[in-house]
């Protein structure tokens, strides 16, 4: 049974003024309440995120102190740790991405079912980092679109916890189908 | 000054004289920094070098700690050549170090491979070819280890620009192992 | 997951023919078991490994043409990330090597806090280690066990330098700075507490049925072989050869303590683990006599012409001013000369080849992994046995990315 609480929370969800909401009556608000069935399926998205680490290089050391028990990721709902593609929705790139690797992060990616979300832990997944060099990709949103970037070299895990929160605010506001031909236009 | 960081050289005056006395002509230069021994060697003979220095009977120079190239392109310094191979020994039973560099030209960068005398020499030539070009004659299967396969130059070369990207065009394949 | 048959496995092009008994099979780059950024190309006979062939570079990121054009102290948080599983032995390790090409002695105090800081990081290096095989194998416990340790280690880092993983902590010339009030009672604390952990989890593998079954024997190299292709550090020690650069050419005071190198027989996965869980004992022995006399006096070398001036220095005179400004201006300025130093990293010898051209830069830095000459050896151990022994066996190797493809 879902509680008076979480009904509150879902009227304080803002949406456009054009959605009728039609409130329960008085005597079925203690067992019931009435919601957008959008806002439900993204309400339940949010809290079960399977992330997928694409782990390269040292924020992946920092997502097992996430994942582990100090920080314990679990607490949000994302603690199924998938390392297939194809069982998780929120990929997280840990870690420089070189020139040699691009094709193999997009494989990954491509690979995942809708809808799915990505976030870039780190300057060197979101920026390239300090790594001004021949060798890395200056970001790998040049190839995956990217939802939510977290800065830090290596970001701490509080940082990449707050990423996660960001992300399921994110997800909390979006469609149920994703609008995906952005990618289409900045990748290649 | 500080000898902590490495072991210290082999002796403190002639350094492997065995060495010295076998390849006599072959030696060009030897010098002593901070307690590091270098011999500057000519390229030609220097399989039956480091196969020697393997097989001394006093300090066997049972490790192949590293082999890297180096450019000397942009160097204050006079060198004699552009380009030079840097082989980095040790021996285990008596704890000592042996640097041997041999200048290899800019028109011609090659060198004999070493990857039958010691197993690990493999990679470590790859790795020479990948970055700086250097060809080493020999090797079983010289090419690309760290850079994908569809760079063009030698990056760690001093006139290639440490910012230019060259990005990888093709999906996944194998770089023919 | 990105398993599939390779086109062309070969440099011949040779496609598998089709009632060929072997198949090929792509592992990696993104495969849990490959740690990182590895990929494998095997070729299988039902579920023997008949053939591999390694591919690396998927984390190569210029670390030596980054050392050309950064500012000798600038390359500090560069060496961070090479052996990013303990961050700190590679800041000493280019640091101590620089300190060399300068022909200076950094100050007692430092050198103590080096070493402390060092055995710290072999011991969080070893967990991860000895953590990640476990959960290949399937024993996830000793993992979330391990990862507690890890975290109080990590906060003794954050007090230091406030970073946890990548520290940067030293300076060419001493530290970022000195121990902040009342640490040593907190890591006296910390490293109370470790054995304890180490305990757990000797009770749960070392004489684990399971365990032995799944690394005893397996991934196996001889010494031999293992000289051959330039093995250091504790996959060296696993096959029987008692070097360790601590005891062979001691710096920063390691022979005043009373510790063993520990060994073991057999060069296998099992002997790998037992050389690391030693190893962990035996660095808490060394931290137990480092922290307890810790020399008094400055952490940084006084010439002013390699670490910054103390700071009232530079508000009030204008010596310090001036050396201050030129240091941070111009930088350090090493004698002409090309070294090579070497210390004991949590994998094996880390080696750094300098040269200097004299100028605030250096001409070029070269990193010796150990990784790279470790996992070129792989094969020879992981051949004609099973994948799940090949995974086993990766793991005990602690292949670390960043430092095997730099």
């Amino acid at each position: 049974m879902i509680s008076v609480e979480i009904y509150r929370n879902f009227m304080q969800i803002q949406r456009p003024p054009t959605t009728p909401v039609v409130a329960p009556s008085e005597e079925a608000k203690d067992f019931a309440f009435t919601t957008r069935l959008a806002d439900f399926i993204q309400w339940g998205r949010k809290n079960s995120l399977w992330p997928l680490p694409f782990g390269t290089a040292c924020c992946a050391i920092e997502y097992m102190g996430v994942v582990s028990s100090h920080y314990d990721v679990s607490r949000f709902g994302a603690e199924v740790v998938r390392f297939s593609p194809r069982q998780s929705d929120c990929m997280l790139v840990l870690g420089t991405v070189v020139e040699k690797m691009g094709p193999v992060l997009k494989q990954v990616y491509d690979q995942m079912l809708e809808p799915k979300y990505v976030i870039a832990v780190g300057v060197c997944a979101s920026s390239g980092g300090f790594y001004r060099a021949y060798h890395v990709m200056q970001g790998i949103d040049q190839i995956i679109p990217v939802d939510v970037y977290v800065p830090g070299c290596p970001p701490t895990p509080e940082g990449i916890i707050h990423g996660m929160i960001r992300l399921q605010e994110k997800i909390q506001r979006g469609g149920i189908v994703r609008a995906r031909d952005r990618h289409k236009l900045i990748g290649k | 000054m500080q000898e902590t960081g490495t072991s210290s050289s082999v002796s403190n005056s002639g350094m492997l004289p065995e060495f010295a006395s076998a390849f006599a002509s072959e030696i060009l230069a030897t010098e002593d920094f901070r307690g590091d021994v270098t011999y500057v060697i000519k390229p030609q003979r220097i399989r039956e070098m480091i196969r020697f220095l393997k097989t001394l009977e006093r300090c066997p120079f049972n490790v192949m700690m590293d082999l890297f190239a180096m450019d000397y392109l942009k160097s204050n310094t006079e060198m004699p050549e552009r380009f030079a191979v840097i082989y980095n020994l040790y021996s285990l039973p008596s704890n000592a170090r042996v640097r041997l560099k041999a200048y290899v030209p800019e028109a011609k960068p090659e060198i004999e491979s070493i990857h039958d005398v010691y197993k690990a020499a493999n990679w470590f030539e790859r790795e020479a070819w990948d970055l700086f070009g250097i060809t080493f004659t020999g090797h079983p299967h010289l090419q690309r280890i760290l850079c994908h396969n569809e760079f063009v130059g030698h990056p760690l070369r001093k006139d290639y620009p440490s910012d230019q990207y060259q990005r990888l065009k093709t999906s996944i394949r194998s770089t023919g192992m | 997951m990105l398993e599939q048959v390779t086109e062309n496995g070969r440099p011949d092009g040779a496609v598998p023919e089709a009632d060929s008994k072997y198949m090929r099979l792509n592992v990696g780059p993104s495969h849990p078991a490959t740690h990182g950024t590895l990929r494998i190309f095997v070729e299988l006979e039902g579920e023997i490994l008949r053939d591999m062939k390694l591919e690396i570079g998927y984390l190569h990121r210029c670390f030596e043409k980054m050392g050309e054009t950064h500012a000798w102290n600038q390359v500090i948080p560069f060496t961070d990330r090479l052996n990013y599983c303990s961050a700190m032995m590679n800041n000493v390790g280019y640091v101590m090597a620089v300190e060399k090409l300068l022909g200076i002695e950094v100050t007692p105090r430092c050198q103590r806090i080096r070493v402390i800081m060092c055995e710290l990081s072999r011991i969080i290096d070893h967990l991860v280690c000895i953590g990640a095989n476990s959960v290949d194998i399937g024993a996830l416990t000793c993992f979330w066990y391990f990862f507690r340790e890890r975290e109080n280690v990590y906060d003794l880092f954050e007090a230091l330098c406030g970073a946890r993983l990548t520290t940067s902590a030293t300076r060419v010339g001493g530290l970022y700075k000195d121990l902040p009030d009342g640490w040593v009672e907190w890591a006296k604390k910390v490293i109370k507490q470790i054995p304890r952990t180490l305990d757990d989890v000797d009770g749960l593998l070392t004489n684990n049925r399971i365990w032995i079954d799944r690394t005893k024997g397996v991934g196996p190299i001889s010494k031999e072989l293992a000289l051959d292709y330039g093995f250091t550090g504790p996959c060296l020690r696993a096959t029987g050869i008692a070097h360790d650069l601590r005891k062979a050419s001691p710096y920063y005071g390691y022979d005043q303590f009373k510790w063993n190198v520990v060994t073991s027989e057999g060069g296998c996965t099992y002997s790998r683990y037992l050389v690391r869980m030693g190893e962990m004992r035996e660095s808490l022995k060394i931290l137990e006599q480092a922290l307890e006399d810790i020399p008094e006096g400055p952490v940084n070398v006084a010439d002013w012409s390699i670490s910054l001036p103390p700071k009232e220095q530079v508000y009030t005179t204008i010596e310090g001013l001036m050396a201050h400004f030129k240091l941070v201006m111009h930088g350090i300025k090493p004698p002409v000369g090309e070294i090579y130093s070497a210390t004991e990293a949590a994998n094996g010898e880390l080696g750094f080849f300098i040269r200097s051209e004299g100028e605030g830069r250096p001409y070029r830095v070269r990193c010796r992994p150990p990784c790279f000459a470790i996992y070129q050896g792989f094969p020879e151990m992981a051949l004609n046995q099973t994948v799940s022994d090949a995974v086993s066996t990766l793991g005990s190797l602690n292949i670390v990315a960043g430092e095997l493809d730099r």
